[in-house]
């Protein structure tokens, strides 16, 4: 792999760029692997990552029924945080979080992590209560949080109306350290760092059927023949159900649509990201200039990337309530992601009743941020055949003993 | 230079003179004007700077796929950025800044970024500015922002509003040229009823401007009849400036309608969001013209060929004096012709094609116009206007042969239909080998409810580019739009358009067919977001072959024009890169809108206090009088408290509690849920829906009761009353009425419908009012009516009766620990009953308290407060509920999820009182340590506070929480540490503080 550098992209311009190369390669997959992953998604390519840098492990195909990081990876609104209540989630999403601090070096693609600041605006008095309990939380589980008042607020939003008719700002839950990335950067940035290890990342090959003896996975039918493997890990976001099933096994997962939104891009005027959960809507502005704009979920399951559009309209009544600036702003695009939820909104990384199949998925709304911890954790389940202490409370059979990590408690939805 | 025409300009009344300012120059245009083609009218070409490397752009098009001149527009509550010229309707007054530059439009210090534009190739900033670490967030993004971005940003709160409203229509016709028209007429005359939209503020489209002759007159006396029989028909509605911008599931379109975006000010909406439910879909949206990829394509003055006839023919503007045509298709003759009829300059046609036989080139021969076949324009001279073209070969690798002096370029690439309303519900497009371009593929439509097409194309938009082929296409689909809703369309003739005979386009991508990597590197395919040929050719070499890998990689289509123009044509080059077909390389998803689209108008008027709906208990207005500080309370708003004059919150709240447990306080309960649930099953329904039973509630009597989720965490508690026989009165807690309506209907819709239960929701059919303290009884015995005597009416139980001469019905509840009447009357007797307890409770020292008083009474008396104590994942038996949970139901919701091995271990937290060592009040939200850390290094924790406040009655801190193993460890002491340093210490105790005997509420 060459380096990316500012002298390399140099060298290049002064051969009209010509000379650089595949980001990552594009092989007909082997017979088979040690491992595989199915997806390549930003929680496929980083599990596949780690499983490579941790463990040695590099005979390993992703493998990807599209393009990788087509799905959720490249239609999230890019959020990153860590203020989560819970205990094994806090522990889940600030190991992403600080992993995402050296992303880029360790990668050598710039994911533009951006650690702008977060906050999370409490517009009611239960909600102050709920955020005072986070901040306590976080203090106690190494997470760097803060509640902030009104007047700070103010500060670090300019253009957010504080004292709104009917939800005036009390304070907000402050992560400054919270903040965004680049999306697509992120599934390249992995792409191309697993390539390097000499994985196979194997696009445009869909999962037909899972092989099997004896309660261990033998391989995978796919679109492009039969493939091998000694280990097999899971990772389809909106679509583990159906792999599950070919694996034989069921998930407490539902699939439903979720929005979001962008509008032209205008000149700079909120560093920060802000997330309002009474109103229910959040908000960003992209290093294009974009306002990146989050909505709600469907109530219904679907697999259509495209959702209800009510959802969008009570999302911008929402937006331009606390950023009145907006309503003079457009809407340039609207899209949908399928998102895979469970029954706490918590994640399932977890052994399946197949031995050597495993499972990362129902990440819900909040996947992106986590992306790192997630692959960090996954590929040491994969790696030793038990989760390690990230990934030991979202086993997939906590909703058998009702053992749930919900985080709806905090905040009304979880990003 | 670009000037008025002398003569001509169809659109524009030269008797209606408008003065509008740009940069702040004094300009004049004409009513009908838009402010592209008034600008143009100024010379002003030069509108703005690109995104990336703020290069010099001038207007390109004429429409909706304009890139390049957006303009920040008028000032105050009323300033707009990115406003699109060409779609911006000119009027008196109207103020435009350029944008996207400093410190000025001419001199642009940020354009360095172009002479650095060979280190800056797409994807440049993900393989640098990786170190130092810190730099990013610090020094590099900072400076990527503020080059990016457009416009400016809005500081003023607008001066505008907005407004929604709902139609309904058989048949929706989406644009309103001669296909539109047609469509309309023929469904028209069928019966349907026929919504037409048209983006723009006159009708006809493009055939007046192309000079059609439909049934042997010029298209405008089709476009005037068709107009007058269309606004003859009742069932036909017409709507100009309108539009429909998205496609939804089950015939929904949204449409956006420029009320008075060219009469700011008049007192009407700015703009106007339709969302219209149709039977069909008729997408006679039309095409656009693709630029073609030449170096120097992206300079000022380089300009589609059907924008430059547009601006001759609708406005009589000259973009130049002396334009030069490039084409790979006959119909850009018409823009040669145009020019040269209107008395301008064309140097010559560079036709990329070989041979060049058509009707129109023939003409334009005839008219002395030389044309130069199988040539390219190898490279645009100029920086911020054309000052001329070097051609060569298309076959060539860039070799110029000649220099043309000249100040206008007009390109054409061919035409791709408008398939965006097709493709929003999933419409697959099929690619057209000979017009080089994706059409709709009519057997793969968008489907409705029941599978049939929801979204039929018409004319243009559907692939029939010739004025014959178009009419004929949109008399079919209107045809088959009504057939298709049960109409018999009438059988006539479709008009007939006749149109000079056309030769094959041929499709160029890259001009000249050889141009190496320096020459590529100065054609734009995306002119806002400066994406070269160059940029996608380096996609694919690096591996982001998907056309989606590609568009993000390159940021290719993205721009506010959302890829009008540069798709098809990065396609193209994607495609080439890869050695593949185009269709094989597929397109990018056309998502909704298509355009974009004002968030006001997608706000409409939930704006202010009006954001959501307010609701208001019969008694609010007393509150605000008396100045009440209110808080939300799901979409009401309570008093908090009633602070009085000099008095913080705080002491208010203290000053409530006090007065409630010495003598008499009035709380307005109307918020409170209340809940009818009637029929034979109605008991066997709430045994179900409640921990504890109600069917065997006796007539008469109130219980308190429980509701689980499925996975058996509390999720609302509430008193319930058996009303009659077959009659609960089941009270919600105020944010939870609604929600648990819906569960009951959840439950009795979707899984016990044949059970014989039916719900109200009567929450605002009474007012209510909680009437606690010593002289509470006092009080109503006072206002007289019904016995409230401990022996008649004693606690827990409800009695129908008159008070004071109002009608009301009294429940013997207490969420205090006072003695306690909580009584409703008829909502709109509320107002009265509530003064005349105020009045009448006056000697017995009554006064209002708000949530918060009623919060630290509650407190006091260790009952807990759904989404205090509990927070989702809470059962009733970690409040040590047991007594309200039956064992000896069958089932009931959360009785299964409560056994789980986790719900029932003994480890759980569970609730206690907690009483501080030094009377200090524990912080919100603290959490109690346990020793040691877990496998995450997180600190071990031991339980948690869940109510916490000041008690004016005991003088100290109290507080309830969940503490493991909790009311075993009764006298023990547990940790709160506090943010930023130090701990409270508190002892377990009981979390019932005062009265635990309940002396004060049962007498």
């Amino acid at each position: 792999m060459k380096r990316y550098s500012v002298f390399a992209i140099a060298r290049e311009a002064l051969r009209y760029h010509q000379g650089w190369e595949r980001a990552w390669k594009s092989p007909e997959p082997k017979k088979s692997y040690d491992a595989i992953i199915v997806g390549a998604g930003g929680h496929g390519l980083a599990s596949a990552y780690y499983l490579g840098k941790n463990y040695g492990i590099t005979n390993v195909a992703v493998i990807e029924k599209g393009w990788l990081g087509g799905g959720n990876t490249g239609r999230n609104t890019t959020i990153i945080r860590s203020n989560y209540l819970q205990d094994p989630s806090a522990a889940i999403y600030e190991k992403a979080r600080a992993l995402y601090e050296t992303l880029s070096q360790d990668l050598n693609y710039n994911v533009m992590f951006s650690p702008r600041g977060l906050l999370m605006l409490a517009q009611t008095h239960h909600e102050v209560r709920g955020y005072l309990r986070t901040v306590h939380a976080n203090n106690l589980q190494g997470v760097s949080t803060e509640w902030i008042g009104p007047g700070r607020v103010k500060e670090l939003v300019p253009i957010i109306n504080i004292d709104g008719p009917r939800y005036p700002v009390l304070g907000a839950l402050y992560q400054a350290r919270g903040g965004t990335a680049r999306h697509d950067a992120v599934a390249w940035g992995y792409a191309r760092a697993c390539s390097a290890m000499g994985m196979d990342i194997i696009q445009q090959c869909e999962v037909t059927g899972v092989t099997q003896s004896n309660g261990v996975v033998t391989g995978l039918d796919t679109t492009r023949g039969h493939i091998g493997c000694k280990k097999l890990g899971i990772v389809v976001a909106g679509h583990s159900g159906q792999l599950a099933e070919m694996a034989g096994f069921r998930l407490p997962i539902e699939a439903v649509a979720l929005q979001a939104l962008v509008s032209e891009p205008i000149k700079p005027c909120m560093d920060v990201v802000v997330m309002a959960n009474t109103v229910h809507g959040y908000m960003s502005q992209s290093d294009k200039g974009e306002m990146v704009i989050g909505g709600g979920t469907d109530g219904f399951n679907n697999y259509t990337q495209r959702g209800s559009f009510h959802h969008i309209e009570e999302t911008l009544r929402a937006l331009v309530e606390t950023f009145p600036m907006i309503s003079r702003l457009k809407m340039l695009r609207q899209w949908g992601g399928i998102v895979d939820m469970t029954g706490d909104r918590s994640p399932i990384i977890s052994k399946t009743p197949l031995g050597n199949c495993f499972i990362n998925c129902g990440w819900g709304t909040g996947g992106f941020k986590a992306i790192p911890g997630s692959g960090w954790a996954m590929a040491e389940l994969m790696a030793k055949g038990e989760p390690g202490p990230l990934a030991a409370e979202f086993s997939m059979w906590r909703f058998k003993e009702g053992q749930f990590i919900d985080e709806s408690v905090a905040a009304g939805v979880a990003h | 230079m670009s000037t008025r025409l002398a003569r001509g300009g169809r659109l524009i009344d030269r008797g209606a003179a408008q003065e509008f300012t740009f940069n702040g120059k004094r300009m004049k245009g004409f009513k009908g004007d838009t402010l592209a083609a008034a600008l143009l009218a100024n010379d002003q070409m030069l509108v703005g700077r690109s995104f990336k490397y703020h290069r010099p752009r001038g207007i390109v098009a004429s429409g909706a796929e304009e890139p390049n001149a957006l303009v920040n527009m008028g000032e105050g509550g009323r300033f707009e950025p990115n406003q699109r010229t060409t779609t911006t309707e000119l009027f008196d007054g109207l103020t435009a800044t350029s944008q996207n530059h400093w410190p000025s439009l001419e001199f642009d210090v940020g354009v360095v970024n172009n002479y650095a534009a060979r280190f800056l190739p797409a994807g440049f900033y993900y393989k640098t500015f990786i170190h130092p670490r810190a730099a990013w967030k610090h020094l590099f993004e900072p400076i990527v922002r503020q080059s990016a971005g457009l416009g400016k940003v809005p500081k003023d709160r607008d001066a505008d509003r907005y407004e929604q409203a709902y139609a309904f229509c058989d048949v929706l016709v989406a644009g309103g040229g001669v296909a539109g028209l047609q469509a309309a007429l023929v469904a028209g005359r069928a019966g349907a009823r026929v919504i037409l939209l048209e983006q723009a503020p006159h009708w006809g489209g493009r055939a007046p401007v192309d000079g059609v002759e439909i049934d042997g007159k010029p298209a405008e006396a089709f476009v005037e009849a068709a107009l007058a029989e269309l606004s003859a028909m009742e069932n036909v509605t017409l709507r100009t400036r309108c539009m429909a911008f998205g496609v939804y599931d089950h015939g929904y379109v949204l449409a956006e309608e420029r009320v008075a975006d060219h009469t700011p000010g008049d007192g009407r909406p700015k703009k106007r969001l339709w969302r219209i439910r149709a039977g069909r879909i008729v997408s006679a949206t039309g095409a656009i013209e693709r630029p073609l990829s030449f170096a120097g394509n992206d300079i000022p003055g380089v300009m589609l060929a059907s924008a430059v006839r547009d601006y001759v023919v609708n406005w009589a503007v000259s973009p130049g004096d002396r334009t030069v045509v490039v084409t790979n298709n006959d119909d850009a003759y018409r823009t040669a012709i145009a020019l040269k009829e209107a008395g301008l300059d064309v140097p010559a046609v560079i036709d990329a094609r070989p041979n060049v036989t058509g009707d129109l080139p023939a003409k334009a021969r005839a008219l002395g116009i030389r044309i130069e076949t199988g040539s390219a324009i190898v490279k645009v001279k100029g920086s911020k206007r054309v000052t001329g073209v070097a051609i060569g070969l298309q076959a060539g690798e860039g070799a110029a042969r000649e220099e043309i002096a000249c100040d206008a370029v007009a390109m054409s690439g061919g035409w791709s239909p408008v398939v965006h309303l097709w493709s929003h519900c999933g419409g697959k497009l099929v690619w057209d080998e000979a017009a080089a371009h994706f059409r709709p593929d009519a057997a793969r439509p968008p489907i409705t409810h029941d599978g049939s097409a929801m979204v039929i194309a018409a004319g243009a938009a559907n692939g029939a580019l010739p004025a014959g082929e178009c009419l004929a296409d949109a008399d079919r689909a209107g045809a088959e739009a009504a057939q298709a809703l049960g109409m018999k369309p009438k059988k006539a003739k479709a008009p007939e358009a006749a149109a000079p005979a056309e030769a094959r386009m041929e499709p160029v991508w890259i001009m000249p067919q050889g141009a190496g990597p320096a020459l590529r590197m100065k054609m734009w395919l995306d002119y806002q977001n400066d994406v070269k040929v160059s940029d996608v050719q380096l996609a694919a070499r690096e591996g982001y072959t998907s056309v989606e890998h590609t568009k993000r990689y390159t940021t290719l289509g993205m721009a506010t024009d959302q890829g009008k123009l540069s798709n098809i044509n990065g396609l193209a080059v994607l495609a080439d890169s890869l050695n593949a077909e185009i269709p094989q390389v597929g397109t990018t998803t056309f998502r909704p809108p298509y355009t974009p689209v004002t968030i006001g108008a997608l706000a409409g008027e939930s704006r202010g206090d009006i954001f959501q709906p307010l609701r208001r208990t019969p008694m609010h207005a007393w509150h605000e009088a008396q100045g009440a500080y209110f808080e939300p309370v799901g979409l009401w708003r309570r008093p908090y408290c009633y602070p009085r004059a000099g008095e913080t919150h705080e002491q208010a709240v203290h000053r409530e509690v006090t007065n409630t447990r010495e003598r008499l306080g009035l709380l307005d309960a109307s918020t409170l849920g209340k809940i009818i649930v009637k029929g034979p099953d109605a008991g066997r329904f709430l045994d179900m829906l409640y921990t504890n039973v109600m069917s065997s509630l006796p007539v008469g009597k109130c219980r308190y009761g429980l509701m689980c989720n499925e996975q058996g965490f509390l999720s609302d508690d509430g008193v319930v009353a058996r009303i009659d026989e077959d009659t609960w009165l089941c009270h919600t807690t105020s944010g939870g009425a609604d929600r648990i309506h819906a569960w009951m209907e959840d439950w009795l819709q979707c899984e016990w419908w044949d059970w014989k239960v039916y719900t109200a929701n009567v929450t605002e059919q009474y007012a209510q009012v909680a009437v606690v303290g010593p002289n509470a009884r006092k009080l109503l015995e006072k206002l007289g009516g019904m016995d409230v005597s401990r022996e008649a009416l004693p606690f827990m139980q409800w009695a129908d009766g008159e008070l004071g001469g109002f009608r009301c019905r009294v429940y013997r509840i207490s969420f205090s620990g006072e003695l306690s009447y909580e009584i409703a009357v008829p909502a709109s007797e509320g107002m009265a009953f509530w003064k005349a307890l105020n009045d009448a409770g006056a000697e017995f020292g009554a006064m209002p308290y708000g949530t918060e008083c009623l919060h630290v009474m509650r407190a006091e008396k260790g009952f807990i407060m759904i989404g205090d104590e509990t927070d989702g994942t809470v059962t009733p038996l970690d409040l040590c509920l047991d007594w309200a949970v039956s064992k000896k139901k069958a089932d009931f919701l959360g009785k299964r999820g409560m056994q789980r091995t986790y719900l029932a271990n003994p480890e759980r937290w569970k609730l206690v009182g907690l009483e501080t060592l030094d009377g200090s009040v524990i912080p919100d939200g603290a959490y109690a340590v346990a020793p040691g850390v877990n496998g995450n290094g997180q600190r071990n924790t031991e339980g948690r506070v869940t109510s916490t406040y000041y008690s004016p009655t005991l003088k100290r801190g109290i507080a309830m929480g969940l503490v493991r193993r909790g009311p075993e460890r009764m006298g023990e002491t547990v940790e709160f540490p506090k943010v930023g340093g130090g701990s409270v210490k508190a002892r377990i105790v009981s979390p019932v503080f005062y009265d635990k005997d309940g002396e004060k509420q049962n007498v």
